[in-house]
């Protein structure tokens, strides 16, 4: 997997920020330079991943497309070269296969991914930026929630333990956790689609309301998109809950809890800014490391709603055996979901102090 | 470590309950040997039929026995859970072990690498993976693809766990009376970690097995074989919910659900039960 | 309140600022079926007067720092008292710590305040000590912010602080500095009494000295009662009035330290400070047979008769009580007096 080009690309690149930056700023930017040659790494390793993956395939992009073009009559030869040639330059198959990965970059750093198949020919990245503020929308929205509500029920149910009404709900929330994404998603389709119908189960708005910052669409938007961020947030609520009441309970005992409890600090003084303050830094890392699968969960929710985010598209892309679009997809959430990763990190030493900087 | 088991089962309820569930499933597991149908054919019995005593689970619009079907999904999805898990697990205690006990550079480098592994999005890659074989994507590479996955957070963990023995007053000793670096590896430290094995392993089996039933609803594993997530996809390709054969839907789900709930009361139960400060507790600390 | 408090006794109030009578605390655990009690604290009682200097001795595992817990209230389950109060008497304000514990949380910090052991982590990580000084004390000053502000800052500066220290995290500090910021967190709203759990363990001997002197300083500028708890004896001759010793769970001795140090009564008390290093003194030490009992399981009778190099057949049957012993304390031991301290 690391092919000597990729190696001294990065290492490049992060060499390169690092110098650049330099010791003369002050350390936060030697820190942001630090998580910004991690970011370049994964981005590489990812993007590498996924040029592999496609060109170890079996299947020719190339011939299988000419085979749907020929498949339809008979078409001359000379014609079935000159579609052949200038498919292999459109999919970047030509020459070595170390060329054909620097093309990729190229094509990946100038945000090119070639024109969709199935929807020839609009280019890939069009179609991806029509569907990604739906899905980021609703995967922002939700992990916050599910974050929020998770970590707040949770450091409620380690705090105050004896509780009864924090135990009903903690064993409602945790009853949740393993319940897969499809069959949460699938009863509240049920019961808000079928048996209390109030709320819409397919789509990502209105039909016949233009995109437009009126309230009209917005509360369209928030309407369609509520059984989505409602499952999504069910499903992942449980596992905050589960690991900040573990953490909670053990800040608890953490010399620092005592001492202020001992001085005669209000309950609520004491939960809010020294037992949360302090339990929240590591559910922020583990924020960022649950980035990575948040795209699985999304795909089945926009599945299940019919919502037109990029987990949609990337199924229909499969279905439809659009080469460009999903090896566009994947390329796609591999540098978004590093980049959210590393906005979290630079943001994480606003709330920690003992991050040593630089 | 039966007397562990009995305690377990005697005093925890949740564990109690874990393993009734895990009982039924197995038991299901078990049937399937003997079922009368083969578990590929279609239009073997009467199609559309409800639970009844004839069919206890219904019959489905395919011709097949629910029950039987049940069986045979159940079987084959745990299977492919567990190769899954099993060779994540090697991979993760490997790399945990080793990392953590020889430290320095190596560890950083593993680490890294680790992480990396980990940032990237699971479901984008398998997803590409599953386009670009097609056909040829047989339960084995989606297995083999998914544990090469699934390791990087549990061998961190394991890794902390052997950071902590590393120093400890009973490695030196096994150090300095001349193990090698792999027999202290594997006779010293590997009681210790194996508590956080089986409480990772339960959660890499319900993340796998998470990983069929979504991968399998969409249509992108090999669905002939009958699997839990291929059950519901023949379901929704049958529109079966809308046709009224329900019980198509119901029976795959709530097998899921009892599966997954199963495994989470063990994973939950014993995570509590090793938990140093409930043992120090119960040793009277 | 600003005032050095009275040596002697107003009229109806004792002199005894703490007062505890056959106190019983118990971890008691249930899990799995087996049910285990540890009696760490197993019927003490005793006072500690106005403006002295109480210190509290013993092993890791005498069951003191669950005293201390126990007299500042500050227990949790599984543990919890099953016997005897904790009164105080704060210059007149009575409490009754397990029988008016709203009384008792009001009086927290402004009465009673605590200085911990482990000065790494007694300080919330994320937030300046400056904030550290608004929750603890503010709301007992009855000042507005900027006079709690300057009275907070001369307070250190007292103390050989200096005012920015306000503005920086626990961990920019040293450890030696983040002990004194600890005390004046402790004394700032001058408390009548004050408990140091183990103040200068884990602290190197010069910083040690430091801390000791400046405690010492407070506690006579103030005339707050303090109970020094340490297992280190040379600290408690250096600081302490009187002093307590503590053996699984109950008090062996007690009595002005001076004297205890001259002439201890009780065989654990001889021991113990016959175990310190002393200038001149050439001969090897001699360690106790046997370890510290299991408090779960504690032996019969006088819980030191295994390891007592007197003991007698009585020890192992009755439970020794505290009578008066010759050098004006008390004393827990059938033979009391007859051992002899090279």
């Amino acid at each position: 997997m690391f092919l000597p080009g990729s190696d001294r690309f990065g290492g490049r690149t992060r060499l390169f920020c690092s110098v650049q930056i330099g010791m003369y700023m002050n350390g936060f930017l030697i820190y942001v330079a630090k998580r910004f040659g991690q970011f370049v790494f994964v981005v590489v390793t990812g993007v590498t991943l996924a040029f592999l993956i496609a060109h170890f395939s079996p299947v020719d992009p190339v011939e299988q497309t000419l085979s749907l073009v020929t498949n339809f009559g008979a078409t001359d030869p000379r014609s079935v070269e000159i579609l052949r040639a200038s498919l292999r330059e459109l999919y970047g198959t030509e020459g070595s296969m170390i060329s054909q990965y620097f093309v990729f970059w190229g094509r990946v750093i100038r945000g090119d991914f070639g024109p969709s198949l199935s929807a020839f020919p609009t280019p890939v990245m069009t179609i991806i930026s029509r569907a990604l503020p739906w899905t980021i929308g609703l995967l922002t929205l939700a992990t916050i929630i599910s974050w929020v509500i998770g970590n707040l029920l949770g450091a409620i149910a380690g705090y105050f333990r004896t509780s009864r009404s924090i135990k009903i709900v903690g064993l409602l929330v945790m009853a949740l956790q393993p319940i897969p994404t499809y069959i949460t998603g699938l009863t509240l389709l049920i019961i808000f689609g079928f048996l209390w119908p109030i709320l819409p189960i397919s789509g990502g708005a209105q039909l016949n309301l233009e995109p437009a910052a009126s309230w009209g669409y917005i509360s369209s938007v928030i309407q369609y998109g509520t059984l989505p961020a409602l499952t999504l947030v069910l499903v992942g609520m449980g596992g905050w809950f589960v690991s900040m009441r573990s953490l909670v309970s053990n800040i608890v005992t953490d010399d620092f809890v005592v001492y202020s409890e001992l001085a005669g600090v209000p309950s609520r003084t004491v939960f809010s800014k020294y037992v949360a303050r302090n339990a929240m830094l590591p559910q922020v890392t583990g924020l960022a490391l649950s980035l990575g699968n948040v795209f699985g969960g999304a795909v089945i929710v926009e599945f299940i709603f019919n919502y037109p985010g990029i987990g949609k598209l990337m199924v229909a892309g499969i279905y439809a055996g659009d080469y460009s679009l999903v090896l566009g997809v994947t390329t796609f959430s591999v540098i978004a979901v590093a980049t959210a990763v590393f906005l979290i990190d630079i943001l994480y030493p606003l709330i920690d102090p003992r991050v040593k900087l630089g | 470590m039966f007397k562990v088991l009995r305690d377990l089962l005697r005093y925890n309820r949740e564990f109690l309950f874990g393993t009734l569930l895990i009982l039924i499933i197995v038991a299901i597991v078990i049937a399937s040997f003997f079922a009368p149908y083969d578990e590929m054919a279609t239009y073997a019995v009467i199609p559309d039929m409800p639970p009844g005593p004839e069919f206890w689970l219904g019959t489905n619009s395919r011709g097949q026995d629910m029950f039987w079907q049940l069986a045979a999904s159940m079987r084959n999805t745990l299977m492919f859970g567990i190769v899954v898990a099993v060779i994540s697990r090697i991979i993760a205690i490997v790399v945990g072990l080793v990392s953590g006990y020889v430290g320095g550079k190596t560890d950083q480098i593993i680490m890294a690498f680790n992480d990396t592994l980990g940032a990237l999005p699971n479901i984008p890659i398998l997803l590409l993976l599953v386009f670009v074989l097609r056909d040829q994507m047989t339960w084995g590479v989606l297995a083999f693809t998914a544990a090469m996955l699934g390791w990087t957070h549990d061998s961190r963990l394991i890794r902390s766990v052997a950071l902590s023995l590393r120093t400890r007053e009973f490695t030196r000793h096994a150090a300095f009376s001349g193990m090698r670096t792999g027999q202290v590896l594997l006779r010293e430290h590997l009681p210790y970690v194996m508590p956080i094995v089986f409480f990772t392993t339960m959660n890499n089996l319900i993340w796998a097995i998470g990983l069929e039933v979504t991968l399998s609803i969409l249509g992108f594993s090999d669905i002939n074989r009958p699997t839990i997530g291929g059950m519901i996809y023949w379901a929704n390709a049958h529109s079966a919910m809308v046709a009224g054969i329900w019980w198509w839907i119901a029976v795959p789900m709530i097998a899921v659900v009892i599966l997954f709930l199963g495994l989470f009361l063990l994973a939950m139960s014993v995570n509590e039960y090793i938990d140093p400060r409930s043992r120090l507790a119960r040793m009277g600390a | 309140m600003s005032q050095v408090l009275d040596f002697k006794p107003a009229a109806g109030t004792s002199a005894d600022v703490l007062t505890i009578k056959d106190l019983k605390a118990y971890y008691i655990n249930d899990m799995f079926g087996v049910r285990r009690e540890v009696r760490a604290v197993d019927g003490i009682s005793l006072t500690v007067r106005r403006n002295e200097v109480y210190g509290i001795a013993g092993e890791s595992s005498s069951g003191k720092t669950s005293l201390i817990k126990t007299l500042a209230g500050a227990i949790r389950p599984p543990m919890q008292v099953v016997g005897g109060s904790v009164k105080f008497d704060f210059g007149g304000k009575h409490i009754d710590v397990y029988a008016e514990p709203r009384k008792m949380q009001a009086a927290r910090w402004q009465n009673l305040s605590y200085i911990m052991q482990g000065s790494m982590s007694v300080l919330n990580p994320v937030r300046r000590i400056k904030h550290a000084f608004n929750d603890f004390a503010f709301r007992h000053m009855g000042l507005d912010r900027r006079a709690f502000r300057q009275r907070v800052e001369s307070h250190l500066q007292k103390l050989g602080l200096d005012p920015n220290v306000l503005e920086a995290f626990p961990h920019q500090l040293s450890g030696g500095m983040r002990q004194r910021v600890t005390i004046a967190l402790a004394t700032v709203c001058e408390p009548e009494f004050i408990i140091a759990d183990e103040p200068t363990t884990a602290l190197d001997v010069l910083v040690q000295q430091d801390v000791l002197g400046l405690i010492k300083e407070v506690q006579g500028r103030l005339g707050s009662s303090i109970v020094f708890v340490t297992h280190d004896m040379s600290v408690h001759a250096a600081i302490t009035d009187r002093l307590a010793i503590m053996y699984a769970g109950r008090l062996a001795e007690e009595g002005p330290t001076q004297a205890m140090f001259d002439n201890p009564q009780h065989p654990y008390t001889a021991h113990l400070i016959a175990s310190l290093p002393r200038i001149g003194d050439v001969s090897t030490r001699k360690s106790l047979a046997g370890r510290p009992p299991s408090l779960a399981n504690p032996p019969s009778g006088c819980r030191f008769h295994p390891r007592c190099p007197i003991a007698i057949d009585r020890c192992s049957k009755e439970v020794p009580e505290m009578l008066p012993s010759a050098i004006g304390g008390r004393v827990a031991c059938f033979r009391a007096g007859e051992i002899a301290v090279k």
